[in-house]
């Protein structure tokens, strides 16, 4: 990988990565948020990893991103956007603290581990090599998932349904028609 | 180049989403900042599996990616019962799980 790509592709996630956690206006945060991942997705292509790549796009700036933003306007409270106060320096500080406490552990054990590999693999891996360890090798993992992913369908519609969605269509009907007479 | 860089990079997310997650008062907030922290750890895969050349990586970040949108799924139906609870989402308040 070239060093100067990936120098501009690390200081790029980096900055966006602290627009997301210190912008004011929470939809600007998942606009960034989107640049974060989409940035990721460009170090995937450096690392020659071109299916996760298209993955990365599909899923996460594709459908996560749309939820994000559907997350925040769903709940906001008034009709300008952001909070005041959303955060403080009593919270700041132990965040700080936490994340530079966590780095310096983080970057000494990096330095320390011997045997890291030092030169590339042999190269890209295909996407070929990938679908086949999913229904091989991988095979419980892959169905255990995909009954995961139908369990948090579920669960969403489960949780964000209203608890007495028929009851409520009932009161809300006549009320209406009282308001036309 | 080394893979010492790389590792450092999706470090230094992790510590961002790490601070996101602590500082943030919304709840949304909170859930973009864990998403950062997914990214780190996606990143950190992949690098593996490209410098010991293994399909083995790439492999399990796609079952992560698949879990976090999972996550991101039940979280954010979490945030919409918060909000028509409390009709607000900041989380320093919220103590109850259920009413």
């Amino acid at each position: 990988m070239d060093p100067i790509a990936f120098g501009i592709v690390a200081a790029c996630l980096l900055l966006a990565a602290l627009f997301v956690v210190s912008s004011k206006n929470l939809v600007h945060a998942v606009l960034w948020l989107a640049v974060t991942l989409a940035t990721t997705a460009v170090l995937f292509v450096l690392l020659q990893a071109p299916f996760l790549a298209g993955i990365q796009i599909l899923l996460y700036t594709g459908g996560v991103i749309t939820l994000m933003l559907f997350g925040v306007m769903l709940t906001r409270r008034h009709e300008r956007v952001f909070i005041e106060n959303e955060t403080s320096s009593r919270r700041r500080v132990p965040g700080i603290l936490a994340a530079a406490v966590l780095f310096g552990v983080i970057a000494s054990a990096t330095y320390k581990t011997p045997g890291l590999p030092t030169a590339t693999g042999r190269g890209s891996v295909s996407t070929q090599e990938i679908g086949k360890a999913f229904l091989t090798d991988h095979l419980l993992a892959f169905e255990v998932l995909s009954i995961l992913l139908l369990v948090a369908m579920i669960g969403a519609i489960v949780l964000a349904r209203k608890a007495d969605f028929g009851k409520e269509r009932e009161r809300v009907i006549p009320v209406r028609g009282e308001k036309a007479t | 180049m080394p893979l010492q860089p790389l590792l450092l990079l999706s470090a230094a997310l992790f510590c961002v989403g790490i601070y996101g997650v602590v500082s943030r008062r919304n709840a949304v907030g909170v859930l973009l900042s864990v998403e950062l922290m997914m990214n780190a750890v996606n990143i950190n895969l992949v690098a593996f599996s490209h410098y010991h050349g293994s399909h083995v990586g790439q492999t399990f970040a796609v079952f992560s990616i698949a879990l976090t949108v999972a996550e991101v799924v039940v979280g954010l139906a979490l945030v919409i019962l918060l909000y028509r609870a409390e009709k607000d989402v900041a989380v320093d308040g919220v103590q109850a799980l259920k009413e």
